[in-house]
């Protein structure tokens, strides 16, 4: 009984033994960008609206070759870079000193409390009536959607620290500096790391806001420009490239968590 | 009785009339009342009483965890006033750094890159048996394990006083009866004060050369039975066991009020 469900069962998952582990995860968009593209070559989905997949790859070489592509990109990452590092840095700074110190804690978090409630995006037009539209302007709304993330993360990492170990450090007469060091801030690592990876995303979906509101140059630039053309393969290119940094960037952080925090002991699933 | 056995000015622990109120939002808990004991240096006293009667508590009120309390509490004629490296602690529990491992976590502020400090890591791993475990993580240790490494750790930093709580109480027989003797050679070494908690008679009666018998409800020193045994002790020995049979006949009498439903939990 037992193995002839069993054998039913590996049946069922033959097919899917032929293909490589790795392949697994692409199988599903393989065959849609194939539909997509059989159905857009058969005339099927009108071209201004969804181009082929080959006619949005065929863009993405010309674009890349004519250096276009590549000076959007170079402006878009510095953009969402130091939006990301000043809110990032501010976050942690402001975290680190509410989570330590009780008097930064009652004077500085309820203010900072209230302002996280405030939705990011609603403040746009007073950036724009106080700042213009300038690079300032974006940077400044950048890191304010960087900082948040980094702030309540740090803040929170820090209160989680265990008070077991912390009478440890007590009875080994760890100076303040070397309870931070030793203690507090590993401890507070893995909330800081999850923090660095929120703020990541909040300022990649900031820079595109952003860059959408007027600007001459960025990949966000690019794209409503692009759309202002009907030129729909150019917005595709554009929101690929967007996927792929933000992609690219969190899988980083998530290898630094790797190296960083082997030491934990994790439910995997 | 004892004041005979520790002069006044011999005494380098001198608990007094400690008692310790908790405070919780379902009713306030007494946990120690009126707590009296003068250990003299380089004394090894064990504690031992049933679970909640304030074991715990009395220790890291020694251990100058825990400051807010009735009475006095006097290392070498200062009264303690916070937790420092001379009051080693053994918690109940590990306590290691999950982010350090084994050799970090007993070095802890110490260099490894210092000789000095690297032979001495060595040497306390090779005492708790912990060789080839040295570049491991506490996840990748057992209970017992960890413990021994919170045991090194402690030992390493040779305090005046040494404070354990239960230390082997994760251990195997076998770990245990060597971690005994570990203990023993250390202090009578380097003269160590020892004040050891522990749940097993045997163990008590062992290493104490007196024996404190805690009461619950509120935690009280029933009583403080001498140990007259040279070292090395034999547990096997006659006059051993007529002593843990002494002790616990003390023990049973404790037990009798457990019944009663005081200030508990
Ligand atoms: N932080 C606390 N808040 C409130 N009550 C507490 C606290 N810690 C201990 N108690 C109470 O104090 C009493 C003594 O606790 P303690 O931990 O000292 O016991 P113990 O003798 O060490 O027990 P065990 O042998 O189980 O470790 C218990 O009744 C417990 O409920
Ligand atoms: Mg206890």
């Amino acid at each position: 009984m037992k193995s002839e469900i069993a054998a039913r069962k590996a049946a069922g998952q033959d097919w899917l033994r032929a293909v490589p582990g790795p392949l697994h995860a692409w199988l599903v968009p393989i065959a849609i960008v194939a539909l997509w593209q059989i159905a857009g070559g058969l005339g099927w989905i009108s071209a201004t609206l969804l181009p082929t997949p080959l006619t949005i790859a065929k863009q993405f070489v010309s674009l890349g070759l004519s250096g276009e592509l590549w000076e959007h990109f170079q402006i878009s990452i510095l953009r969402a870079l130091s939006g990301f590092v000043l809110g990032g840095l501010t976050g942690l700074a402001l975290g680190l000193s509410t989570g330590l110190g009780k008097m930064a804690e009652r004077t500085l978090d309820p203010s900072l409390q209230m302002l996280r409630t405030v939705p990011l995006l609603s403040l746009i037009p007073l950036f724009i009536l106080w700042f213009g539209i300038g690079e300032f302007s974006k940077i400044l709304m950048i890191s304010l959607g960087a900082f948040f993330p980094m702030y309540v993360n740090t803040f929170l990492g820090i209160r989680s620290v265990d008070v077991k170990l912390y009478d440890v450090s007590r009875i080994f007469q760890y100076s303040k500096l070397q309870l931070v060091i030793r203690l507090i801030i590993p401890a507070a690592l893995p909330n800081i790391l999850l923090g660095i990876r929120l703020s990541l995303g909040v300022s990649w979906l900031v820079l595109v806001v952003a860059e959408m509101m007027g600007t001459s140059a960025g990949i966000g630039y690019m794209i409503q420009d692009a759309r202002a053309y009907s030129q729909t393969d150019i917005v595709f290119v554009g929101i690929i490239i967007f996927a792929i940094v933000g992609k690219l960037s969190d899988s980083v952080v998530r290898l630094l968590e790797s190296k960083l925090l082997r030491w934990r002991e994790t439910y995997k699933g | 009785m004892y004041g005979m056995v520790s002069g006044m000015s011999a005494d380098t622990l001198i608990i007094e009339q400690v008692n310790k109120i908790f405070q919780a939002p379902t009713g306030n808990v007494m946990a120690l009342k009126g707590i009296d004991l003068r250990v003299r240096k380089g004394e090894f006293i064990t504690l031992i009483g049933p679970s909640g009667c304030g074991k715990s508590t009395l220790l890291k009120i020694v251990a100058g965890l825990d400051t807010s309390y009735e009475g006095n509490v006097l290392l070498n004629d200062k009264p303690v006033s916070g937790p420092s490296i001379e009051k080693g602690f053994i918690f109940q529990e590990p306590r290691l750094f999950p982010w350090l491992t084994v050799e970090k976590n007993i070095a802890g502020n110490l260099s490894l890159k210092q000789a000095a400090v690297r032979k001495k890591v060595d040497e306390f791993i090779e005492l708790v048996r912990l060789q080839g475990f040295e570049k491991a993580y506490p996840r990748e240790l057992s209970g017992g394990m960890a413990q021994r490494v919170a045991i090194a750790r402690a030992l390493l930093r040779n305090p005046d006083v040494l404070l354990l709580d239960e230390p082997f109480g994760a251990l195997d027989a076998f770990t245990r009866s060597h971690m005994q003797e570990v203990l023993l050679d250390i202090w009578q070494n380097n003269r160590t004060t020892m004040l050891f908690v522990t749940h097993d008679l045997d163990e008590a009666v062992f290493l104490g050369e007196r024996v404190v018998i805690m009461n619950p409800r509120p935690g009280h020193i029933r009583s403080i039975l001498p140990i007259d045994l040279p070292f090395p002790r034999k547990r096997t020995g006659s006059s051993f066991q007529e002593l843990r049979t002494k002790v616990l006949r003390e023990f049973e009498k404790v037990e009798e009020p457990e019944f009663d439903t005081g200030a508990g939990i």
